[in-house]
């Protein structure tokens, strides 16, 4: 780790993620309306809200998977710009997981794990194995580490993009529908490795529909619909006393 | 409803398929027999091949002569009103067809070139040969350097120098293909990347590559290299009448490998970028450790398929005066010492029996890679 990123760490003001007043279209469509967030180190977010609310296209603003119009991200206090070597800085240090998993087929589980930190990181290969192999015994898979993706189910390919971000040593993690891909029977092993992963302290902005994980887990939740965030509040304020009127609806329709 | 539930104690023993459906009464029955259109389909194809195959074996076999020094022995007599293939003129011709003109005692060094290529094409291709890495070291830095020493030569270790003009036959062909196949890669995947790059100028210079070679004839591309070229470079500067063909064929053979490879890259998901992305690899990492070893995996049949028409294509070097095997067989065919009617016949026989071959083997690589990839899991 460099100085630069200790002295940042040490500086506790410095908020994890600072989302400000920002703005995305997509051509002509305006997707993100004056986002607003800021997240302190160690928190835990869960961003839910109705299909097409725009919940995902935002948190991939925060690794810049895409780009906005207006406003401004900032990461760990570094403020993200069309500066390729700033992208490169922040993506380093934030994970993220999709929905779809994203693992490289042609890949092993190992060499999934160890191909960002050898590349990105320099780390020799050694190094990298040993700490791979500490996160595939954390998801516990440490068994799996020698075969294909594809021959994983869906739960334990997830697990493994859980534990391939964790080999970053990210300081912030991002999930964007982890659970939705997956059988009913796998969603609550993922769920259990990120309920451990939250425990340990690790900030995480989570897109989901879970809303069990939500109310166990989150230190907020922010309720999103139409590209804007219209409810940030406590799991228990947020399910037994919603404000806004859509998110009544909302909870209506997911909670039976 | 409760009290009718079926529930089974015991599990059902596997029982072997109804005969009419395996064996070879089954695979005759579905394959050849299933509707009237399938049997008339066999029963013509039957009919074709009863036609096509005495004929051919006669030709080149139990008709053909396998003896003789000249043309007396290929010729009808009223005691051999058949005549087929005339081999001898191939035997006493092997060694024109293979080396042109090259040195008869220099010629060994063309075996050794087709030995070492041989190897690092096994070595290469092979999906039991071990050491990948080091067989891409030896195919494409140690052959190319061994090869020019070897076959133009290499004073320090008492190689006499063999002007690319003497070489023919074979030798050229398999020159030409190799250099064509193996530049056409590298450039093909530069130039797929390009087009598909986000900096216009970078991508502009792609498209009018790839459309404006794409968009003339070979024939044009050699003639440019190798009659054009000499007239704006003056005549020292101006290279080798083969080197100038050579990258002619490379530069068209890279430009239809780019949007072969393209193709490649259009299949890999976005969510393959994104993973890439988010762990912060650069594009070049991506491109080089994600994206290529996926693109070109699925690519390879059609690289293959590619590498196919050019290595017949390769043939076309003759309009610009260079001796390659099928034009070793235009000039020999025409010997009057072998002048009877089934000489030409008999030449065009012997290249098409080597093209075929050369073009039956890479299909057959291209189709066990098929099969490896359906069956693999590394998909």
């Amino acid at each position: 780790m460099s100085e630069e990123s200790n002295k940042r760490q040490g500086a506790a003001d410095v908020p994890a993620v600072e989302i400000v007043g920002m703005h995305k279209w997509f051509g002509e469509f305006h997707v993100l309306r004056d986002i607003n967030l800021t997240v302190a180190r160690g928190e835990r977010i869960v961003i839910c809200g109705p299909s097409g609310s725009g919940k995902s296209t935002m948190i991939r603003c925060i690794n810049r998977l895409e780009d906005y119009q207006r406003g401004r991200v900032a990461v760990d206090g570094v403020l993200l710009t069309n500066d390729l070597k700033r992208i490169d800085e922040v993506r380093r240090e934030v994970g993220m997981v999709f929905q779809h998993f994203n693992l490289f087929p042609h890949l092993t589980v190992m060499e999934n794990l160890t191909l960002a930190p050898i590349w990105v990181r320099k780390m020799p290969k050694k190094e990298a194995e040993d700490i791979a192999r500490h996160y595939l015994e954390r998801v516990r898979i440490p068994e799996q580490a020698h075969k294909y993706p594809g021959q994983l189910s869906g739960g334990q390919q997830q697990r493994v993009a859980i534990a391939r971000a964790l080999c970053m040593n990210p300081k912030i993690m991002l999930f964007d529908e982890p659970t939705s891909a997956l059988d009913p029977e796998m969603v609550k092993e993922v769920l259990q490795t990120m309920v451990e992963l939250a425990e340990s302290g690790m900030t995480m902005l989570v897109v989901t529909h879970e809303m069990g994980f939500a109310r166990q887990v989150a230190d907020r939740i922010v309720f999103m619909d139409e590209g804007q965030i219209l409810e940030i509040n406590a799991p228990a304020e947020f399910f037994a006393n919603p404000k806004h009127e859509r998110t009544k609806l909302f909870l209506s329709q997911i909670l039976h | 409803m409760g009290a009718q539930a079926f529930v089974r104690s015991e599990t059902i023993p596997a029982m072997p398929p109804p005969a009419r459906e395996h064996g070879l009464a089954g695979w005759l029955r579905e394959h050849l027999f299933s509707g009237p259109l399938n049997i008339a389909l066999t029963l013509l194809s039957v009919l074709f091949l009863w036609w096509l195959v005495p004929t051919l074996l006669n030709f080149l076999i139990f008709d053909a002569t396998w003896t003789g020094d000249d043309r007396a022995a290929c010729i009808v007599t009223a005691e051999r009103p058949r005549v087929g293939a005339c081999w001898p003129f191939v035997f006493e011709r092997i060694n024109f067809f293979i080396y042109g003109f090259y040195p008869a005692n220099e010629r060994w060094r063309v075996d050794t070139f087709f030995v070492l290529l041989a190897i690092g094409i096994v070595w290469l291709l092979a999906s039991w040969a071990p050491g990948k890495r080091a067989a891409a070291l030896y195919f494409f830095v140690v052959l190319p350097v061994l090869s020019v020493m070897l076959l133009l030569g290499f004073a320090p270790l008492r190689l006499s120098y063999v002007p690319t003009s003497l070489w023919g036959g074979i030798l050229v062909t398999v020159v030409v293909s190799a250099v064509g196949i193996v530049f056409s890669l590298p450039l093909g995947v530069i130039l797929a990347l390009g087009r598909r790059s986000s900096m216009p100028a970078v991508r502009l210079f792609s498209i009018v590559f790839i459309e404006f070679v794409r968009g003339v004839p070979l024939i044009t591309v050699l003639f440019m290299a190798s009659v054009m070229l000499p007239l704006f470079v003056p005549e020292e500067w101006s290279p080798d009448k083969l080197l100038r063909a050579l990258i002619g064929v490379a530069l068209f053979a890279a430009a239809y490998m780019a949007e072969v490879v393209r193709a490649g890259l259009q299949a890999i998901p976005r969510g393959q970028y994104e993973g890439a992305q988010a762990l912060g690899l650069s594009y070049w990492q991506m491109m080089g450790l994600i994206i290529l070893p996926q693109a070109l995996r699925i690519t390879i049949p059609n690289i293959v398929n590619s590498n196919i028409a050019l290595f017949k294509d390769t043939t076309l070097v003759f309009i610009v005066g260079i001796f390659d095997f099928l034009r070793t067989i235009e000039a020999a065919r025409i010997d009057p010492k072998w002048a009877t009617p089934v000489t030409s016949t008999t030449g065009y026989a012997f290249a098409a029996i080597f093209y075929f071959l050369c073009c039956w083997m890479m299909s057959r690589y291209a189709k066990s890679v098929e099969r490896r990839l359906a069956t693999g899991h590394r998909r």
